[in-house]
């Protein structure tokens, strides 16, 4: 009933989306104009960013089959975009059906697009919401029946807590979200880094303030601490190609290259 | 077996898994990528080495890469020229070289490229669809949740028991809720034709109008005051206000919302406390309250120049109209003089209050001089003095009045109140019935003698009090009869003090009685010791006797016992009385005088011709000496027909006396002249400066021990 919070509603065709940006990097046709134009821009200064987007996506995709492996059956993606090509769904339901996937979205056209995806999946639900709201996002999650936050789940934060700016100080939504969970719940992280970058990267950070949000680029340490008390599981905080590979031979020479790094961490508290 | 080399197939999908991986996304991992280009490989070999040949394989592979989201353009000319380039070489050896089979694969080439394109452009429309479908469906989302926001706000706008209403920059009223509209007691289309400027009005407190100015200028974004509104039949209502800006994306301002609540019942209670608090039941004047408050706010915001002035009133003798016709004709009474003084000075607009009691204040802001505030003053009275009818009883009353006339600058409150409660005190004293001026010199005077009252107790524990003694001479061969006591302050502060600074203050406190003993004693021992050194002077020592002390019953008692403790005989004592205290003299005190008398005592009448003597008492009472008041000696200056006449006067005052057997001493001696003319009438002894200052004890003594010289000499 509360809709005095809440992400906002007002739909601006004018101003580029990052979630179409990156499925136009991505390949897909889910974009306008002013969107690949921004891409074309951002690609012309950073040849790699489009790479970047693909092994992130590359990323979310084996720590899903991980995590499916390990026995997780419920997942919560926030910052899901528009869920095109190797969502998590498709990923972790081909693993296992039973497998239920909310996802969260701060563009109301992301989350429009993902709901007429989805539409006929019952294991799957899209919730309109600001990570920045992490008890809202946990509420409306447990609200659709999906997710039950008495059991393990995975948390999955692929490329969206660079979104969050210090300001609105990401360390304690963090914290707030791992309160949420029991012992033998993952935590999913992949944020854009300022280490081992060459400049363009960084001009580049800069233009990403076209779009409705802003990059914060942060150290492997800021990284790091996002994991709170959870442990983090090997091979720990790594530029995102070197996380858990399929074969070493998909690892090229510069895994630094794609500015961003990934870890899985897991709830090993001793409390129930 | 199946005529291909499945080694060379397996090359050729290895390196076309990792151009498509390098190329662009591939959603899978790079072994289940490198599995399905495998296949598609097979087929496409397969199709080439068909009986019946088509070239739908080629288009379904094409398909299958977009569905399998290797859109990327380079993935498609990669496959292309490797189709070309490659295929058959490597996944066809054997048949390298058969024309059939390089047409075949050219064939296979067109037809992949063209079923890849339609697919992408299937899936390009497809994804545009439905991305517009999603837009379409999220403005649909948000364009629901504004309405549902809209309905509520609309809800609470209409159903709000609190007045809303929303006007632009420029003050036109764009919407208002049925709560303000009824307010008002217009209909909401009605107040959409009212601009805002037209519900100010010139009564609005101060600044109101800059508030709103202010705020829909942008320079502020909420506004909250109490203002005063008018119904359409003409009646005001207060409101509680509150008036918020709305602003463009941009800042500038766009509306104003106001929220209005009627606090008129709760304004009115409170206008009616805050009058009950600033006046006084009785009367209905303003109280003290509210007299200080305008008071304070008048002088906190006066001009250079401007005067202010004070009548403070108080009416006489209320108390005895209270005591004996009762408090309720009192209050009555009071009633009436509050009107009657609040009727005189409507006129000048002053504000009249009631102090308390029977006391009334009228305040002349802007006075233009001391007259203006006189004539207010007067006009009170005038109309304080007209007789009071109430009931059956007529009643005179007048009233006192001290008038404070000054610049506002020279003031303050507290001041201005004392000098008007002090000159209120003159005008009581001055005999009622009039008004004073208040007079700083005066008033310093005042607070000059009330400083000595106070310090005047511990004074005389201190023993700060002197005495001096002045020679009293015989006229004729100038020898020295007896001294007059005279009491000197000598005061840490101010030095030696004359009687007359003091002796008023001890005998309007009674402390003249305890300083008339101590000058008593000190007096009768100092002679004492004249009588022992010089006993053949027989010096005779006078001192002064207060009215209060003559009334005193103890008088003679407390005489007695000095002149025994001194062992000063009683002939050698004599006491001054004024003439008026000597008047007054009747019963008890006359008995005291008597008795002293018997003592041998002697008596002397101080002052004498200044009162209204009567003569009779002179003989009636035991009196030994008259001292003539020294105004009579001042005149005998020369030839002239004044002194003449005063001469005359002391000729028969001395005449008088001596008819009734009294002996005369004339004071205030300064001449030569005057000496020997008063030698010549017979007056007996004289005093004054001519025969000698008054002197401390010592200077006596030095002149007793010089006139023993001269008398051993003779």
């Amino acid at each position: 009933m509360d809709q005095s919070s809440g992400p906002p509603t007002e739909i601006d065709m004018n101003r580029p989306s990052a979630a179409r940006v990156y499925d136009y990097f991505l390949g897909g046709a889910h974009n306008f104009e002013i969107d690949r134009q921004l891409a074309a821009q951002i690609a012309g200064m950073t040849p790699n960013l489009a790479d970047t987007m693909r092994a992130g996506r590359a990323l979310l995709r084996r720590a899903v089959r991980v995590l499916v492996a390990e026995g997780i059956d419920q997942f919560l993606d926030i910052g899901s975009g528009i869920p095109t090509v190797g969502n998590v769904h498709e990923v972790a339901q081909a693993a296992n059906p039973e497998a239920r996937v909310v996802y969260v979205d701060i563009d109301p056209v992301a989350v429009a697009h993902s709901r007429s995806i989805l539409d006929g999946n019952d294991r799957c639900a899209v919730l309109h919401a600001d990570l920045r709201e992490p008890e809202r996002i946990l509420a409306e999650a447990t609200a659709t029946g999906l997710i039950d936050l008495g059991r393990p789940v995975a948390i999955l934060l692929a490329g969206v807590v660079h979104f969050v700016p210090d300001a609105d100080d990401p360390g304690a939504i963090l914290a707030t979200l791992r309160g949420a969970t029991v012992p033998g719940s993952y935590l999913l992280i992949s944020h854009s880094t300022f280490e081992d970058q060459p400049q363009e990267m960084l001009d580049a950070q800069r233009l990403s303030a076209r779009t409705s949000t802003e990059i914060t680029l942060r150290s492997k340490a800021e990284v790091t601490a996002f994991f709170g008390d959870f442990t983090i599981l090997p091979p720990g905080v790594v530029h995102m190609p070197l996380w858990r590979p399929d074969v070493p031979s998909d690892v090229d020479d510069h895994p630094e290259r794609f500015g961003a790094f990934g870890a899985l961490g897991r709830n090993d508290r001793a409390d129930g | 077996m199946d005529g291909f080399s499945h080694a060379g197939a397996e090359l050729f999908a290895r390196d076309w898994a990792a151009a498509v991986g390098r190329l662009g996304f591939v959603p899978v991992s790079s072994v289940e990528i490198e599995q399905m280009l495998l296949a598609h490989t097979v087929r496409l070999a397969r199709a080439t080495l068909a009986p019946q040949f088509t070239d739908r394989p080629g288009h379904d592979v094409g398909t299958a890469l977009v569905e399998a989201h290797l859109t990327e353009p380079a993935v498609l000319g990669w496959t292309v020229r490797a189709l070309g380039e490659r295929f058959v070489t490597h996944v066809l050896p054997d048949l390298a070289d058969s024309p059939a089979v390089r047409q075949r694969a050219t064939a296979l080439q067109g037809a992949l490229a063209a079923g890849f394109s339609a697919a992408l452009r299937d899936r390009t429309f497809v994804q545009q669809e439905r991305l517009s479908r999603s837009v379409w469906a999220a403005r649909n989302e948000a364009e629901q949740a504004l309405r549902d926001s809209e309905a509520r706000f609309r809800a609470i706008f209409t159903g709000a028991a609190i007045g809303i209403g929303i006007a632009d920059t420029d003050g036109r009223i764009v919407e208002v809720n049925q709560a303000l509209a009824d307010m008002f007691g217009y209909t909401p289309a009605q107040m959409r034709q009212v601009n805002v400027a037209q519900l100010f009005h010139t009564d609005d407190p101060d600044g109101m109008w800059q508030h709103y100015t202010d705020l829909i200028q942008g320079r502020h974004d909420a506004a909250r005051m109490e203002k005063l509104y008018h119904r359409s039949d003409g009646t005001a209502f207060w409101t509680n206000l509150a008036v918020s800006l709305v602003r463009h994306d941009d800042g500038r301002p766009r509306f104003t919302v106001a929220m209005m609540e009627d606090i008129t019942d709760r304004y009115e209670l409170q206008e009616r406390m805050r009058f009950q608090a600033q006046h006084d039941p009785l009367t209905g004047l303003p109280n003290r309250t509210l007299f200080f408050d305008r008071l304070t706010a008048v002088l906190g915001r006066a001009a250079p120049g401007d005067r202010i002035g004070v009548c403070f009133i108080d009416l006489d003798g209320f108390k005895a109209i209270n005591d004996s016709l009762g408090h309720d004709l009192g209050d009555r009474l009071l009633s009436v003089v509050a009107n009657r003084l609040a009727d005189c000075v409507a006129d000048g607009g002053h504000l009249v209050a009631r102090m308390g009691g029977d006391e009334f204040v009228i305040l002349v802001e802007g006075s233009t001089g001391r007259q203006d505030v006189v004539g207010v003053a007067e006009a009170a009275l005038s109309a304080v003095a007209e007789p009071v009818r109430i009931g059956e009883h007529q009643l005179a009353v007048s009233a006192s009045i001290g008038i404070v006339e000054r610049p506002v600058a020279d003031t303050d409150p507290a001041d201005l109140m004392k000098a008007a409660d002090t000159t209120l005190y003159w005008a009581k004293a001055d005999g009622r019935g009039r008004w004073a001026v208040f007079d700083p010199v005066r008033s310093a005077r005042d607070r000059a003698k009330s400083a000595l009252a106070t310090a005047l107790p511990a004074a005389l524990e201190r023993d700060e009090l002197v005495l001096e003694y002045q020679p009293i001479v015989a006229t004729g061969d100038r020898r020295l009869i007896a001294v007059e006591a005279l009491v000197r302050w000598q005061h840490p502060q101010l030095g030696r003090l004359g009687p007359d600074r003091f002796i008023a203050l001890a005998e309007e406190t009674g402390l003249i009685v305890d300083l008339g003993e101590r000058v008593l004693a000190t007096a009768c021992a100092d002679a004492s010791r004249w009588l022992a050194e010089f006993p053949d002077a027989r010096l005779r020592v006078s001192v002064n006797l207060a009215a209060r002390q003559a009334s005193e019953a103890a008088l003679v008692g407390k005489v007695a016992a000095v002149l025994k403790r001194t062992g000063l005989p009683a002939e050698l004592l004599q006491l001054e009385l004024t003439e008026s205290a000597v008047m007054a003299t009747t019963g008890e005190p006359l008995r005291s005088l008597r008795r002293l008398a018997a003592l041998g005592v002697r008596l002397a009448i101080d002052d004498f011709g200044t009162g209204y003597s009567n003569l009779a008492y002179l003989r009636r009472l035991p009196i030994h000496s008259l001292k003539l008041a020294g105004a009579f000696v001042e005149g005998i200056r020369g030839d002239d027909p004044v002194s003449r006449v005063d001469e005359r006067i002391v000729d028969a005052l001395v005449r008088l006396a001596h008819a009734l057997n009294l002996s005369v001493t004339a004071e205030a001696v300064e001449t030569r002249h005057q000496a020997d003319r008063l030698s010549a009438l017979g007056c007996d002894t004289g005093q004054g400066r001519f025969y000698g200052p008054p002197q401390e004890a010592g200077g006596i003594t030095a002149l007793l021990r010089g006139a023993a010289g001269v008398a051993s000499r003779r």
